[in-house]
């Protein structure tokens, strides 16, 4: 780019690949996505489940080796209504982009709300998770289409104070 | 930067490496991420001296988003350690051993007594030659994607036109490196088995001059050092290698302004570690952090030591260029110096840790079985 | 207990930025010099011009002289590698020798690339001349510079 003549700035775009491997416990996790289901790991130490797992509990820094496969239902702990658009983006706008934690588990993971007036979402909210159809399952959160609610009424303050 | 008196308490407490841990230098980890790695060297680290992760009143690491492809990658490796309680934390994007040089300067501070410094890299699963390219001037040299067995080999061109090295001191080199390597169940990288100079140099070269065995190979690894201050030292450690001396100095990063042939920040860095003026010479173990061959030499002209009177057993480890983690090679030469001084084998050692293309950077730690033998301390 | 496949999952991964870099004076000024088919480089307060040019003497750290001096187009190779096999984005996809050339009025030397066909017909020493790329394709980058030449191939 110039300016008048001058030569002002330079493009010196970078580009790098990698062939990156998952590791243990995150390739578990992946791979009980492609069977339905969401695996957790538990420490031996303080007994925290944490979905999706990354092999060690980063409180006690011990490594986790007990899966726990966790349910379909979770709490919505918070949330935020997206009204930006994005490249390459399929959801409408407004959409709802929340902090799910299943049951069973202690931390909460990112998912989409679907199936309730954006204005309608809350904290404490009951959700359950949509799957796609089994045929379409791989190692990806692709493979859960959304959470709705399930019709439960809210959980307690109280049961999901602690992962805020 | 030399040792400084502290300034709160006026005291100079020595400050020791305790304990040191690594995971197989290999070429290639495929099962395991960067936390799964580290997880068993901090836990062997801390437990060879009786300590967890809450004795430690410091941690700090080294490593390299780069490798990884992310951005705070480093962040998800304090899994490994456990960070709760909230702990005091630092990182360098850079070589371990520089993660060591900020944990030693708290140390030295008096801001806490033990410090656990660990590193971690998998060069593998990145285009190494590539990613190194960007550490490089932006404007002048890395548009040109330059790899670093192309730097490197400008260095030993340079070296060879001085008069000061020829192919066979390289193949040498290569030769006493990888002999002692075989003998290093650490180092897992794969290495040709063939030791005779004349066959090594019949290899076609990979960038003239350099050939197949002059350079590193890809190594993925992680290591770890447990610090510790005066007493607490001596209560964790019957026999510390006190850090008698530790200084870093570097050169400018415009390759064509530089005397590739010799390294002033090496001399530099050795002076201020106080093994300047042939103290250097006079070490039992000196680990050199020299990934390619040629630079050995350079290394040990600029330390005044010569390979061939056998007074320093240089490099028992194989070096770096047996085993070259990124990020970690630099830690494991001060770890294994310092395992020489623990187990009692040396009294004095010298490490060395170099950064940056063509020894840009370099560290030097003096390392001894009694914290009063050195004039850095 | 849950019955995965024990493989650990790969993915290609890709990291691309198109970054943007301001020059400012100095960098600038050698840019557009590069882009008119000029080598230029800075003179230190001591009197050594450095190449190619930074703001700062690297020796001392102080500001060099913000008017630039040409240098060149002809210099001499301080040092050199030849390689066979080019990898992705490097300047030239034939084989090829690193250099490090030092141009006629210059006191340090650039890294860049030499063309000269064998690595018998390199050695340090030699003198070489820039080959600079058609006009219309030049932007101020070091690339502009297609690669050094041996000098008695001109």
């Amino acid at each position: 780019m110039t300016t008048d003549d001058e030569v002002i700035m330079l493009d010196t775009p970078i580009r790098l690949d990698y062939d990156f491997s998952a590791g243990e416990a995150q390739s578990r996790f992946l791979r009980g996505l492609t069977t339905g289901k969401f695996l957790g790991q538990r420490c031996p130490v303080c007994s925290k489940v944490y979905v999706p797992p990354r092999g060690s509990c980063p409180t006690d820094g011990v490594a986790l080796a007990e899966d726990v496969e966790l349910g379909n239902s979770g709490t919505v702990t918070t949330y935020c209504v997206v009204n930006v658009p994005f490249q390459g983006q399929s959801i409408e706008i407004p959409y709802i982009c929340a902090q799910i934690l299943l049951d069973g588990a202690n931390l909460s993971f990112m998912g989409l709300i679907q199936e309730i007036p954006a204005d309608q979402v809350r904290m404490g909210l009951r959700v359950e998770a949509v799957w796609k159809d089994p045929s379409e399952w791989g190692p990806t959160m692709a493979s859960v289409k959304y959470f709705k609610p399930n019709g439960e009424p809210d959980a307690d303050y109280d049961s999901y104070k602690e992962y805020l | 930067m030399t040792a400084r008196a502290d300034v709160r308490s006026g005291e100079q407490r020595p400050v020791a490496v305790v304990s040191f841990a690594q995971a197989d230098n290999s070429r290639r980890e495929v099962r395991r991420n960067e936390v799964e790695m580290l997880l068993p060297v901090v836990s062997e680290v801390l437990g060879r001296v009786g300590c967890t992760k809450d004795d430690m009143g410091f941690v700090c690491s080294g490593s390299s988003d780069y490798l990884v492809g992310a951005p705070f990658s480093f962040v998800a490796a304090l899994d490994s350690v456990g960070a709760w309680p909230p702990m005091r934390e630092s990182h360098v994007e850079m070589d371990g051993a520089f993660a060591l040089y900020e944990a030693w300067t708290v140390l030295r501070a008096g801001d806490c007594d033990t410090a656990l410094v660990y590193s971690f890299g998998r060069s593998s699963p990145s285009q190494l030659d590539r990613v190194l390219a960007l550490q490089l001037d932006p404007y002048y040299m890395a548009p040109l994607w330059p790899d670093p067995i192309a730097l490197a080999a400008l260095q030993a061109r340079a070296l060879i036109d001085s008069g000061k090295a020829t192919e066979g001191d390289f193949a040498a080199v290569a030769s006493r490196n990888r002999a002692a390597a075989r003998d290093n169940p650490k180092v897992k990288t794969e290495l040709p088995d063939y030791t005779a100079v004349s066959r090594m140099l019949e290899e076609e070269f990979l960038v003239a001059p350099l050939r197949p065995h002059t350079v590193p190979p890809i190594t993925d690894g992680a290591a770890a050092v447990v610090l510790a201050a005066g007493d607490r030292a001596r209560e964790m450690c019957s026999s510390p290698a006190w850090i008698v001396g530790l200084d870093h100095r570097i050169e400018t990063h415009a390759l064509g302004a530089r005397d590739l042939s010799a390294s002033p920040s090496t001399r530099l860095a050795a002076e201020g570690a106080g093994l300047g003026s042939g103290r250097a010479a006079e070490v039992d173990v000196a680990e050199l952090h020299a990934p390619f061959a040629h630079q050995e030499l350079i290394l040990c002209e600029a330390l005044g030591i010569d390979p061939a009177s056998g007074r320093v057993d240089l490099n028992p480890s194989g070096g770096a260029l047996c085993a070259n983690a990124l990020m970690v090679a630099g830690l494991v030469r001060i770890g294994e110096a310092a395992e020489r001084v623990i187990n009692g084998s040396a009294q004095r050692a010298l490490a060395h840790a170099t950064s940056g293309p063509c020894l840009q950077q370099n560290l030097v730690c003096a390392l001894a079985d009694d914290p009063g033998d050195g004039e850095g301390s | 207990m849950t019955d995965i496949d024990d493989e650990v999952l790969r993915a290609q991964h890709v990291l691309e930025f198109p970054y943007k870099r301001s020059l400012g004076p100095v960098i600038g000024a050698f840019s557009t010099g590069l882009r008119d088919g000029h080598l230029l480089g800075a003179r230190t307060r001591a009197g050594r011009v450095v190449f190619p040019p930074t703001e700062y003497d690297p020796d001392t750290g102080e500001d060099t002289d913000g008017d630039l001096v040409e240098v060149g187009p002809s210099g001499v190779v301080r040092s050199w590698a030849w390689t066979d096999r080019p990898r992705p984005d490097q300047p030239l996809d034939r084989p090829f020798a690193w250099a490090l050339v030092q141009p006629d009025g210059a006191d340090t030397s650039m890294l860049h690339v030499l063309d000269a066909g064998s690595p018998d017909s390199c050695y340090s020493g030699m003198r070489v001349t820039a080959r600079f790329r058609p006009f219309a394709e030049r932007v101020g980058s070091v690339r502009d510079i297609e690669a050094f030449v041996p000098e008695d191939a001109t």
